[in-house]
């Protein structure tokens, strides 16, 4: 893409309207860009208006449920990744977790087993971490807590889960791979096992076979994760059996 | 620091968000429930004109809030208002959870798609954003009608540019600019300084 071209994408990426590989680019565009930079900010600041105009009256027990949840959730740190531009650190961390998971996954197959990786995983945390600070910070907060544990198994069709928890976070990460398409109109949807009940914990790319994914909320009391298949969009509660349940590494 | 930082039409009262953020980034519960006061609204409103489903948008905008909990001290007030940073990532995630339901599943009718503004009917009792929606809805109406649908169906129903160019039956490119001198005459229009 020509820079010409890259400078009218300001509206797109404003409107968050770029897909993930033209976003890395024009990301890449903005640092050297302060012209860009700054129409970014004005027009980051105008769709912001739009979103401010459909406000709505929130129910209470939104609130309450914010607020339940926020207090078991860990701050992070200040430090915010050296980004140009307008948006925030979150976004970006959102954007590279592909890659983040391609590193991880690299990690793990190539350390040959989840055995061999648990046993290196003093020595490679710190540069595993490395790496992946740079792609996916929030990934690799968990993958390179003092106390991430990781448990692998195998899900059906030869499809292997990674999950790794940290309790010190208070978060979880899942990586999978070679997990066959999910049916039409269905996804993989990820959840917390509190003591046999299946909490949300968010859903996976349906058109990803290989992916990392960040589980949504705090750990807090769970004692592992399950995988089902939902209808597009997830699921309050599980509505099939489960492809796969595991329990969270205690050693 | 009484910089009035609210990006809505009204400026007067109103409580101090950025002190408020400072606080929530020290682990402040409280100041995050006045917070929340402030943009748990705004938040909930937008996830719902992207991602539609009430239930799963309370999900989503659940996410939101407890994001602006987690990563309140990476604000920097250089880059904009705080409103302006936690509709900026409301909107990413709302979007994020429309596109992965999406890649699997057709999504609405064209014809559903093609009434983009959103209903603007959620009435909410607060003088100040009725005045900022009156004011939104003024701006939209000096857009050329491809600039505006462009605009609301990126922006309100979380459409790529590609997409949107597909659904309209336009060139990329004319999207691309579509999109941006659109947003500049809003810009211009509401008199949002960057």
């Amino acid at each position: 893409m020509s820079i010409a071209d890259l400078h009218t994408l300001t509206g797109a990426y404003a409107l968050h309207a770029l897909s993930d590989e033209e976003r890395a680019e024009f990301e890449r565009h903005l640092a050297d860009c302060e012209s860009c930079a700054q129409e970014v900010r004005e027009l980051t600041a105008t769709a912001s208006r739009l979103g401010l105009a459909v406000t709505v009256t929130p129910p209470v027990e939104l609130k309450a449920a914010v607020l339940r949840r926020i207090a078991v959730v860990r701050q992070d740190s200040p430090h915010p990744p050296a980004a140009p531009g307008a948006t925030s650190s979150r976004l970006r961390r959102a954007r590279w977790s592909h890659f983040a998971l391609a590193a991880c996954l690299a990690a793990a197959a190539g350390l040959g087993g989840v055995a061999v990786w648990q046993h290196q995983q003093a020595d490679s945390a710190q540069q595993r971490a490395d790496t992946a600070q740079r792609q996916s910070q929030q990934l690799a907060e968990v993958l390179a807590a003092p106390d991430a544990k990781a448990a692998t198994g195998s899900l059906k069709g030869g499809a292997t889960g990674t999950l790794v928890v940290s309790h010190s976070k208070n978060q979880a990460v899942f990586v999978a791979a070679g997990l066959p398409r999910p049916p039409t109109g269905k996804v993989y949807q990820l959840w917390f096992d509190d003591a046999g009940s299946m909490r949300p914990a968010g859903l996976m790319n349906p058109a990803r076979s290989t992916e990392a994914v960040l589980l949504s909320g705090p750990v807090g009391q769970a004692s592992g994760m399950g995988i089902t298949v939902e209808p597009a969009g997830g699921s309050p509660a599980p509505t099939s059996a489960p492809l796969a349940v595991m329990s969270f590494a205690t050693a | 620091m009484k910089e009035v930082v609210h990006i809505s039409g009204a400026r007067s009262a109103g409580p101090d968000l950025p002190e408020l953020l400072d606080r929530v980034a020290r682990g402040d519960q409280d100041a995050f429930s006045s917070l929340y006061d402030a943009v748990g609204g705004p938040v909930l409103g937008l996830v719902r004109t992207v991602v539609r489903d009430p239930a799963q948008s309370e999900e989503v905008a659940q996410e939101v809030l407890v994001d602006v909990w987690r990563t309140a001290a990476r604000y920097r007030r250089d880059r904009g208002s705080v409103m302006n940073w936690v509709l900026t990532l409301a909107h990413r995630r709302a979007v994020d959870r429309v596109r992965s339901a999406q890649a699997a599943t057709e999504r609405e009718h064209k014809a559903a798609l093609l009434e983009q503004t959103p209903a603007f009917d959620d009435v909410t009792e607060q003088v100040e954003s009725r005045l900022e929606r009156e004011q939104v809805r003024r701006c939209l109406r000096t857009l050329t009608e491809l600039q505006r649908q462009s605009v609301t169906l990126a922006y309100y129903r979380g459409m790529t540019y590609r997409e949107v160019a597909e659904l309209l039956a336009v060139p990329l490119g004319t999207v691309k600019t579509r999109l941006r001198d659109g947003l500049i005459r809003l810009r211009d229009c509401l008199g949002v300084a960057g």
